[in-house]
């Protein structure tokens, strides 16, 4: 019988939640790696079993964990992450030349077709990967130093590379979105990146129409539209059709376009949801109701999906990675806030239930649909 | 024969409940007691110094004979009872909130 399996991370552990097909009874274990920031989980699409997850903290460093049984046991691989070469330098905040230093992984990305290689996105911003399984990872540097680069210049959340989407069409050509850098295409499978933000517009740049520096929060992308991306920026909802060479704006009737979390239907790749939130300052729902959004023309007109979820003194955040889809029919979708909540919607977010309420602040929630 | 003793975390990595005992070669020193401790669990590379530079994580302490010694000489030889075994070497989480 199908299932699926929510890996949920939190500022003090991981949480994986299974249920079977309807999406009713949930089984919550964990946690896992107790008193841990888990920055990312995620399984491979070709071996489900594979998951990968950052497990870190401030006080000891970055750890990678993997587990080969869906979640139940794990183990510790690879956690050097060794710039190539001499690192150089980005800006820093009071715009001085600052030596690339690692601090984490922000996010994991598991390959379309091998589940020994794994790329993952870290902080200070750069790409990197492992094709043994996570043990050994190689820095692709050539989007740290193509020329923009030592311009990035750090948001107030760090300077983390936090997206990063692997083309179905094409294994070569990669998307990544860095805080508070931008977007960037490879299509020579990571030799070489430029910058793909044209027609972004920001007004706390200087230029706010640069072509770097803005603060991408998260990029998405449906497998049957490989050129079609739609990005949640810290403010305006876009899309683009060319695989970022242009970008247009489609926040329309949203009541806010600042938010952090975007997603795409898993069968409908026009449908696109987003979670508002009120103000870069104010990192909570418009009016204390927490609201997800649902285009179902590819943006520009939004409807508001609010049954079950809390209308009233709701003031949680929901993060750039902590929202995801499964591909069942009909297509559930899942979100976690800084408040511990992970609701499910088992019917495309008509409706919604909180699987959990009270685990610590979600950091990131992806799902697994199983056969 | 060295008694160390580690924070919970590290405990729950490498799996042991009580204070491990290891056997530094040469002079025991803070350096060569991490090596040890590296050399058997290799789990605990980069969780309390940068693997490269070898420098200690900034909230990572080391306390022995009831002083903290982590601004010592990292190669200077530990204290004698720690040497000996009446005194266990701590390695510590510092107290930074969260």
């Amino acid at each position: 019988m199908s299932g699926v399996r929510v890996l949920v991370g939190t500022r003090k552990g991981a949480f994986v939640l299974r249920s079977d097909g309807r999406r009713k009874d949930w089984d919550v274990s964990g946690p896992f790696f107790g008193g841990w920031e888990m920055y990312h989980i995620k399984g491979s699409p070709v071996d489900p079993n594979r998951i990968y997850a950052s497990q870190t903290t401030g006080w000891f460093g970055q750890l990678i964990q993997r587990s080969n049984d869906g979640g139940v046991t794990w183990e510790p691989v690879g956690n050097q992450f060794n710039y190539d070469g001499v690192p150089g330098t980005h800006q820093w905040y009071d715009g001085t030349p600052h030596p690339w230093e690692f601090a984490r992984v922000w996010h994991l990305e598991p390959s379309l077709s091998d589940p020994d290689t794994v790329l993952a996105g870290v902080e200070d911003a750069a790409l990197f990967q492992s094709t043994d399984g996570g043990q050994i990872w190689s820095e692709l540097s050539g989007l740290r130093n193509q020329d923009s680069g030592s311009s990035w210049q750090p948001g107030a959340g760090g300077m983390c590379l936090h997206s990063i989407i692997v083309s179905p069409k094409d294994p070569d050509r990669i998307f990544v979105a860095i805080s508070s850098a931008g977007a960037f295409r490879t299509d020579d499978g990571g030799k070489s990146w430029r910058p793909i933000n044209k027609g972004l517009h920001s007004e706390g740049l200087p230029d706010e129409d640069a072509e770097v520096g803005h603060c991408v929060h998260h990029i998405t992308m449906h497998p049957l539209k490989p050129d079609t991306l739609f990005m949640q920026k810290h403010w305006d909802v876009m899309r683009t059709d060319n695989a970022g060479d242009s970008w247009v704006e489609i926040s329309g009737n949203l009541p806010t376009d600042f938010g952090f979390a975007i997603d795409v239907h898993a069968h409908e790749p026009e449908t696109v949801y987003v979670v508002p939130i009120k103000s870069d300052s104010e990192h909570y729902p418009l009016d204390g109701q927490l609201r997800v959004y649902r285009s179902r023309s590819g943006g520009n007109e939004w409807e508001p999906l609010t049954k079950g979820l809390p209308q009233s003194n709701c003031y949680v955040d929901v993060l750039r990675d902590a929202m995801s889809v499964d591909s069942l029919d009909r297509c559930g979708l899942y979100f976690g806030t800084t408040g511990g909540q992970v609701y499910a919607s088992n019917d495309e977010g008509d409706s919604w239930e909180a699987i959990v309420r009270d685990l610590p602040a979600v950091l990131s929630v992806e799902v697994q649909t199983l056969a | 024969m060295i008694r160390v003793v580690l924070p919970a975390h590290l405990k729950t990595l490498v799996n042991v409940r009580s204070e491990i005992q290891l056997e530094v070669e040469g002079i025991a020193s803070q350096r060569s007691v991490v090596d040890a401790l590296e050399g058997r669990y290799p789990v605990l590379l980069g969780t309390i110094r940068d693997p490269t530079t070898k420098r200690r994580r900034p909230f990572v302490r080391f306390y022995a004979c009831e002083e903290d010694i982590s601004h010592d000489d990292p190669e200077a030889p530990l204290p004698a009872a720690v040497v000996s075994g009446d005194e266990p070497f701590f390695v510590i989480g510092a107290m930074a909130g969260g």
